[in-house]
């Protein structure tokens, strides 16, 4: 039985029932940890921004406040059910579905231990950066079928924002593929000797802020921004439905921030500790700083967001990759620290350069 | 092709997160962009000047708390002022000092609540406007001792104040002086150079000088557009002319000089508030009128620099034990008469900071 | 420190036309004729020495035989004020000229004064009610204002 169990935990079971028995276990596995810890995190981001607030945080339901998202899942859970008159309704269901379901599949290519994952495909990255990008679909079906003017305008900035985020976003993440040579989350895990965060600076920074757009995170939460469009895109929903697009906001958080572990921080390599708890570990820290963000950046505008992808992220990311393209065909022997110094300095010069010509504000820009 | 767009309305308000109260304003946008706004006001109107018909004078003192409520004191002194103008009452030295303490602490704490409030609007998630509202709880407890009221007041009476300090204040409030500017500086530095901030209110919604005179704003939102018009220098009341104090001015207009303005003036505050604990003197607190209070007929218009500009009072009396009118000069709601030509052609993310810099009281605008 | 003109002062300066257009000389104050208040508002928001280039404030008095509107105004670079008041007779219909045109200040206050004192602005860009809403009887700050309660 233990055999079995081990068999079906790694990656390449041999036999045709092993391969089943595989992906049931791995992916019941997977969905439940992901939802159960995601109250963890929840819990960890509020209590966090309750010290970056200068306030304890939840602190009431159980040891520390640990059952508060407990508490509050069985209080959305037991609210009313509306759905708008006139929305579309098939729609209007289908949405958090939409949004939740690929969030969940990007964690089957993330490798826990080695080989340890739900496939092992050698397109991983592709995969990826495919699936994460049917979120976007979910936002906007979610604006759209609200029949809600405020969700309309997320809508319509969600589509603008995630279409041109996900370019930095790939282009960053080939930079790693270029060092690693393998789409494989596995491989690219297996290849990191040294962290690529080390041999990437440049190729991080640009995933980090890309990845916090995808993630609709601030400074870039326009489409939930609560200030202007109240919530945004699920200003609509209620009850579970709208406990779906929180779960999915908070498990695309922590699958990319898994994501940001894997590929820059060496995923669940590291010393004397058991794999997954490194992965756990890094996962963490990346949420954290994205949870630190979050306490202390003001938003952007829809103009300065997009102009900030095009004019600044993407050139980045391009140079990005022709630096690490260039030095690792061209000299192909060279010590890896050159990629590192080559991508840091082109990432100090290019910052500085840029902030050069930046000036804050500016006129009204039509778009 | 000729591409067209149609405009839509989106209504913003009364029950929105960042209106800062019930204010509606019916926008109409094409695409993000504003072409034309029509503020809706109305919603928290008590009708406070129709009431005070039917009240006597003193009556009134603790109606005029619920207009700009987090800045109770400051109308309690501007109605206080102009009844005693009215009926020509002498206020002891004393009282004149209390007053004047207790006004800058007000102002102190309204810009504080301000400008925690603007950088909501703007989308940080609620960490400046916590930190504001630490200074603004030290401040609240130094009223609630000589008050007994942490929010409505209801402190000055015609000839002075209603009680004398208690004799823990003063050390409590020297306290307060070394701690507080220290802190005020440390909001400016988190928040002045944010490259995030300058960008969303650097030139935005800039009110130009003359614009300004023309649709009579005043306190900051005048100042930061470069008029350098104080009520307290321009025509000292109380005891206003003994203090050494600078009127901040700005030139630009914009959202991030009201800012500025904002966080100078509390400086200068504290600066009055140091000269005015020092020189305190000794005596009587009130100088009582009589229980049945009449002042002679006649009418009079009595004002105060509040803390979100010209605050007065317009009474007519007949002679008898209640106001034949009393009119309000509300700052917040004229301050809001140029907000149709600071929004247009600015985007709907900016329409909730143009108008959170304005930092107006919805209890006052609709009284 | 703010001087108050004398409405002496003010009113030797009007000349010709103008000067027929006051009903009354008082202390700190002129009564306007209503169809007059926009000539001698824009004479003295323009005329030298005056200068009143700041409308603080307007407000409506219901007295029982007329209706008053205040206007008080300050110039910022002499820095004294003044008091303007129109006396509308006909109790009524009250029709007051607008000074939206010379102050957009005056917009919402006098949009105010006709919602609570039925006082009507000839010449205001959007007269309706800011506070009562659409559709509500009667003006509340008139003395002889009933409400059910």
């Amino acid at each position: 039985m233990t055999e079995t169990l081990l068999i079906t935990v790694s990656a390449r079971p041999e036999t045709s029932s092993e391969f089943w028995l595989h992906l049931l276990l791995f992916g019941l596995g997977i969905i439940i940890v992901l939802l159960t810890s995601v109250m963890l995190f929840i819990w960890l981001e509020r209590r966090l921004i309750g010290r970056f607030q200068l306030r304890p945080g939840p602190n009431r339901a159980g040891p520390f406040g640990l059952l508060q998202p407990l508490a509050d899942v069985i209080k959305v859970l037991t609210k009313e059910d509306i759905i708008p008159n006139r929305a579309d309704k098939i729609i209007f269901w289908v949405a958090p579905v939409v949004s939740l379901a690929p969030v969940i599949l990007i964690l089957a290519v993330v490798p826990i231990a080695d080989s340890v994952l739900l496939a092992d495909l050698n397109i991983g990255v592709l995969y990826v950066i495919a699936i994460s990008s049917i979120v976007s679909l979910g936002v906007f079906m979610a604006g759209w079928a609200s029949y809600n003017k405020y969700s309309m305008i997320s809508a319509m900035r969600s589509v603008a924002q995630l279409v041109s985020y996900e370019m930095p976003l790939i282009l960053s993440m080939a930079g790693v593929v270029i060092l690693a040579g393998s789409l494989s989350l596995n491989d690219i895990v297996k290849a990191q000797s040294i962290p690529f965060i080390i041999l990437q600076p440049a190729g991080f920074f640009v995933f980090f802020i890309a990845s916090l757009a995808e993630i609709n995170r601030t400074p870039f939460d326009l489409l939930e921004a609560e200030s202007e469009l109240v919530a945004g895109y699920n200003i609509e929903y209620s009850g579970m439905k709208f406990a779906t697009f929180y779960l999915a906001e908070y498990c695309e958080a922590v699958v990319f921030s898994a994501l940001a572990a894997t590929l820059f921080f060496g995923g669940w390599q590291g010393p004397w500790l058991p794999p997954i708890i490194w992965l756990l570990l890094k996962t963490v820290l990346v949420f954290s700083f994205i949870v630190w963000i979050r306490a202390t950046l003001p938003r952007l505008r829809i103009d300065q967001v997009m102009n900030f992808a095009w004019k600044f992220l993407l050139p980045l990311a391009i140079l990005n990759l022709l630096i690490t393209g260039l030095s690792v065909s061209l000299w192909p022997e060279a010590p890896l620290w050159i990629t590192g110094i080559a991508s840091l300095v082109l990432l100090v010069v290019y910052v500085l350069f840029w902030s050069k010509f930046f000036k804050p504000g500016g006129k009204t820009v039509a778009v | 092709m000729v591409f067209k767009t149609e405009p839509f309305i989106l209504n913003l308000g009364p029950i929105h997160p960042s209106t800062h109260g019930v204010f509606r304003m019916r926008v109409v946008v094409d695409g993000e962009v504003i072409t034309d706004i029509e503020p809706v006001f109305g919603y928290l109107h008590r009708g406070i000047e129709k009431l005070a018909e039917n009240k006597t004078y003193k009556q009134i003192i603790p109606l005029t708390d619920r207009m700009d409520y987090v800045a109770a004191m400051n109308n309690n002194l501007a109605y206080a002022i102009t009844v005693e103008k009215l009926a020509g009452i002498e206020v002891p030295e004393r009282a004149e000092y209390i007053r004047v303490i207790m006004s800058e602490l007000q102002r102190i704490v309204s810009h504080l609540i301000g400008i925690g409030s603007f950088f909501n609007d703007m989308g940080t998630f609620f960490t400046p406007f916590v930190y504001m509202f630490t200074g603004k709880e030290k401040i609240t407890d130094l009223l609630e001792m000589v008050s007994g009221q942490r929010l409505l007041h209801n402190y000055m009476r015609f000839g002075g104040v209603s009680g004398d300090l208690p004799p823990e204040f003063l050390p409590a409030l020297r306290k307060f002086l070394r701690e507080m500017p220290p802190e005020i500086d440390m909001y400016d530095r988190l928040l002045k150079e944010n490259e995030i901030v300058l960008a969303r209110s650097k030139n935005v919604g800039i009110l130009t000088r003359e614009m300004a005179i023309n649709a009579s704003a005043s306190g900051p939102v005048l100042r930061a557009s470069g008029v350098k018009r104080d009520m307290r220098k321009a025509d000292p009341y109380s005891v206003y002319d003994r203090f050494d104090f600078d009127v901040p001015v700005a030139c630009n207009g914009d959202c991030y000089d009201r800012y500025q303005v904002r966080i100078e003036e509390m400086r200068q505050s504290i600066r009055i508030i140091e000269q005015a604990a020092a020189g305190i003197p000794e005596g009587e607190v009130i100088n009582p009128v009589p229980l049945r209070f009449q002042p002679p007929a006649g009418e009079v218009y009595g004002f105060i620099e509040g803390s979100k500009g010209e605050l007065g009072f317009h009474i007519v009396s007949d002679g008898s034990a209640r106001p034949y009118r009393l009119h309000v000069r509300a700052p917040s709601l004229i301050n809001l008469t140029a907000l149709k030509n600071m929004l247009t052609g600015w985007k709907v993310a900016d329409v909730m900071v143009i108008f959170g810099s304005i930092d107006i009281c919805l209890g006052e605008v609709d009284r | 420190m703010t001087t108050t003109m004398k409405g002496k002062q003010v009113f030797d300066m009007l000349k010709g036309e103008l000067a027929s257009a006051i009903v009354e000389v008082q202390d700190e104050c002129l009564v306007v004729k209503p169809a007059k208040l926009t000539e001698v508002a824009g004479f003295i928001k323009h005329t030298q020495g005056l200068e009143f280039d700041y409308l603080s404030s307007a407000t409506g008095i219901d007295y029982p035989d007329y209706f008053e509107v205040v206007y008080l105004f300050y110039s910022l670079e002499k820095n004294h004020r003044f008091t303007l008041r129109i006396r509308c007779a006909d109790k009524a219909d009250p029709v007051a000229p607008s000074l939206t045109c010379l102050w957009m200040g005056a917009d919402l206050q006098e949009r105010e004064i006709y919602d609570l004192l039925g006082i009507k602005f000839s010449g205001h860009p959007l007269l309706k009610r800011i506070f009562m809403w659409e559709g509500f009887e009667g003006h509340p700050l008139r003395k002889d204002f009933k409400n059910g309660f």
